[in-house]
C-alpha cells in the first residue's frame, strides 16, 4: 500500500481528505504510481505530468524520506519506506508566489 | 419569473451572481474553484443549467469544468488540448520560430443549439472543439494551419485566441480573433479559414494595413443583424457592414480608442458599449475616471456613461472578455474589474451599482437570461 500525499488544490479537484492510499502492482515506481493515482483519480490527469510525454510539470515535486525524487528517473524504484506504507509519497507544489 | 445569472471569472475563483428580473438584490456564490485562474466560463444557450469553465494555475495546468445544474455542482471533464499533427512553429516575441504549445483555454463558446457542443479558444492561438460535453477536445487544424500561421506573433499576454462568434442565421460561418494574428473567418463550420482584417490599421506593425499582424481586442455582433460586425482593436473602435469583408474605423469622439471589451445591447443593434483605457502602456481610464462610452449610431458619436461609476482615484482595468448584456426588456450591461468589482446597470447603462466590489481581478463576465425556475 502507497500512501500519497496530494497539494490542496488537487485534493479539492480529486475531492478526497488526507492521504491517498494505492496498492500498486509490480515494483513501485514513481511512474507506477502516477499511473494508478490518475487511473483512480482521472480528473488528476494532465495536472501532475504532461499527458502527451509524461513529463513533470515544471511547478511541481516529488518528494520522499527527506529527499527530493523531482529529477530521478520515473522508472527507478521508491524508496523502501514508501513502498511498506511507513513513509508518504509527496506531490507538491513548488514554492512561488501568485 | 424572470432572472439573470452573471457568470465571473476571476484570478482567483469563479463566482455566481443571480438576481430576479429586477436586478436590485443579488445572491453571490463562490469562490468556486478557490485559488484556481477562471479564465472564462459560460453557460448554453440551448440549456441554461449548462456551464463550461475554463479553470487554469501554474503550478497544475487546465482542467475544464462542467455543471449541468446552473452552477450549483460541477464535474471536471476532459482537459488534453493536443494540436493535431506536427505543431509547427510561429513567431515568437524576438521573431524567432517558436514552436506551438498549448498553454491555457482563454474563452469557452457553447453551441447556439447544442448543449453538448462547445469550442475552445486556447495559447497558443487555436480552436478546439467538444462534442460530448468536453469529455474529449479536437483541434480544428485549418485556422491555425492558414498559411499565415507561421507569422502570428503574441500580444504582450500571449498569443490567445480569445473570441469566438458563431453566425446564428448562417449555419458553418464562426468568427474568431487572436492577439495578434487578427479577426478569422470560417463558412464551413471551422474547416477552413480567411483573415477578415481590410481596413484595419496598426501602427505597431511594419506593413500597417497587412493581411494579418493586428492586435484585435475583441468582437461583437448583434444575432439579429450576423453581418454587422464591432471590433475593439488594440487601438482603435472598427465597424464591419459586410461580415467582415471591410472594415471602418468608428472611434468618433471617444476620448481614447484604446480598450479591450466591446458588445452590443440586446434589443437596439446599433447601440455598442464600449470601455476606453488610457493607453497600451496606462492600462487605466483616463483622468482616473471609469466611465462606459455608448454610441446609439453604430459608432462615431459616443456619449460617457458615468452614473453610479467612480469618477476619481480609479484605476482599474476592464478586459476582453469582462463584459456582457441580458436580454430582459430593459436590457442589462454588466462588466467587472481587475480591482474586483462588478458594476451592473439594469437601464441600458444610463445607471450603475456595483454588484460586489472586492472580488480578485476580474477576468470575465458572462450572463444568463433566465425564464421559468431558471435552471
Amino acid at each position: 500500500m502507497i500512501r500519497v500525499a496530494l497539494p490542496a488544490h488537487l485534493r479539492t479537484l480529486a475531492r478526497v481528505d488526507g492521504e491517498v492510499t494505492l496498492d500498486v502492482a509490480g515494483q513501485a515506481t514513481q511512474c507506477s504510481v502516477l499511473d494508478a493515482l490518475e487511473a483512480r483519480y482521472p480528473m488528476l490527469c494532465g495536472t501532475i505530468r504532461d499527458q502527451q510525454t509524461r513529463k513533470r510539470r515544471a511547478f511541481i515535486r516529488f518528494f520522499a524520506c527527506e529527499q527530493d525524487l523531482s529529477h530521478e528517473q520515473p522508472d527507478a524504484p521508491l524508496p523502501e519506506a514508501v513502498v511498506a506504507g511507513a513513509e508518504p509519497y509527496l506531490i507538491v507544489g513548488a514554492m512561488a508566489g501568485g | 419569473m424572470s432572472g439573470v445569472r452573471v457568470l465571473v471569472g476571476t484570478r482567483k475563483g469563479a463566482f455566481v451572481l443571480t438576481s430576479d428580473g429586477k436586478r436590485e438584490k443579488w445572491d453571490v456564490s463562490g469562490p468556486h474553484f478557490a485559488g484556481w485562474e477562471i479564465y472564462h466560463l459560460k453557460g448554453s444557450p440551448a440549456d441554461a443549467g449548462r456551464l463550461y469553465a475554463s479553470q487554469c494555475s501554474g503550478w497544475f495546468g487546465q482542467v475544464i469544468q462542467r455543471s449541468d445544474d446552473g452552477g450549483v455542482t460541477w464535474e471536471p471533464v476532459g482537459n488534453e488540448f493536443s494540436y493535431q499533427g506536427e505543431p509547427g512553429t510561429h513567431q515568437w516575441y524576438d521573431g524567432t520560430p517558436h514552436p506551438w504549445e498549448f498553454a491555457r483555454v482563454w474563452h469557452l463558446e457553447p453551441s447556439l443549439d447544442d448543449p453538448d457542443t462547445v469550442y475552445a479558444g486556447v495559447e497558443d492561438a487555436g480552436l478546439f472543439r467538444s462534442t460530448d460535453g468536453g469529455r474529449h477536445w479536437q483541434e480544428l487544424p485549418g485556422l491555425r494551419g492558414h498559411k499565415s500561421g507561421p507569422s502570428w506573433q503574441p500580444g504582450a499576454g500571449g498569443m490567445c485566441l480569445h473570441t469566438i462568434i458563431l453566425d446564428p442565421s448562417r449555419p458553418g460561418r464562426i468568427f474568431a480573433a487572436i492577439s495578434a494574428a487578427g479577426a478569422f473567418r470560417s463558412d464551413d463550420a471551422g474547416e477552413t479559414w480567411r483573415p477578415v482584417n481590410r481596413g484595419l490599421r496598426s501602427e505597431g506593425i511594419p506593413d500597417s494595413d497587412a493581411e494579418v499582424g493586428h492586435c484585435v481586442h475583441n468582437l461583437a455582433m448583434h444575432p439579429s443583424r450576423p453581418s454587422v460586425l464591432y471590433m475593439q482593436k488594440h487601438w482603435d473602435v472598427m465597424r464591419s457592414d459586410d461580415a467582415g469583408e471591410s472594415w471602418r474605423e468608428v472611434s468618433g469622439d471617444l476620448p481614447t480608442d484604446f480598450g479591450f471589451p466591446i458588445d452590443v445591447h440586446a434589443h437596439e443593434p446599433e447601440t455598442v458599449y464600449v470601455v476606453p483605457i488610457t493607453s497600451d502602456s496606462h492600462h487605466f481610464p483616463p483622468e482616473g475616471r471609469l466611465r462606459v462610452y455608448r454610441s446609439r449610431t453604430g459608432g462615431d458619436e459616443w456619449e460617457p456613461l458615468t452614473n453610479g461609476l467612480p469618477q476619481e482615484h480609479c484605476y482599474v482595468n476592464v478586459l476582453r472578455d469582462a463584459m456582457a448584456v441580458d436580454s430582459l426588456d430593459s436590457c442589462g450591461i454588466y462588466f467587472g474589474t481587475t480591482g474586483g468589482q462588478v458594476y451592473a446597470s439594469a437601464d441600458s447603462g444610463d445607471s450603475w451599482e456595483p454588484i460586489v466590489r472586492d472580488l480578485p481581478a476580474v477576468l470575465s463576465v458572462e450572463v444568463q437570461t433566465l425564464s421559468g425556475l431558471g435552471r
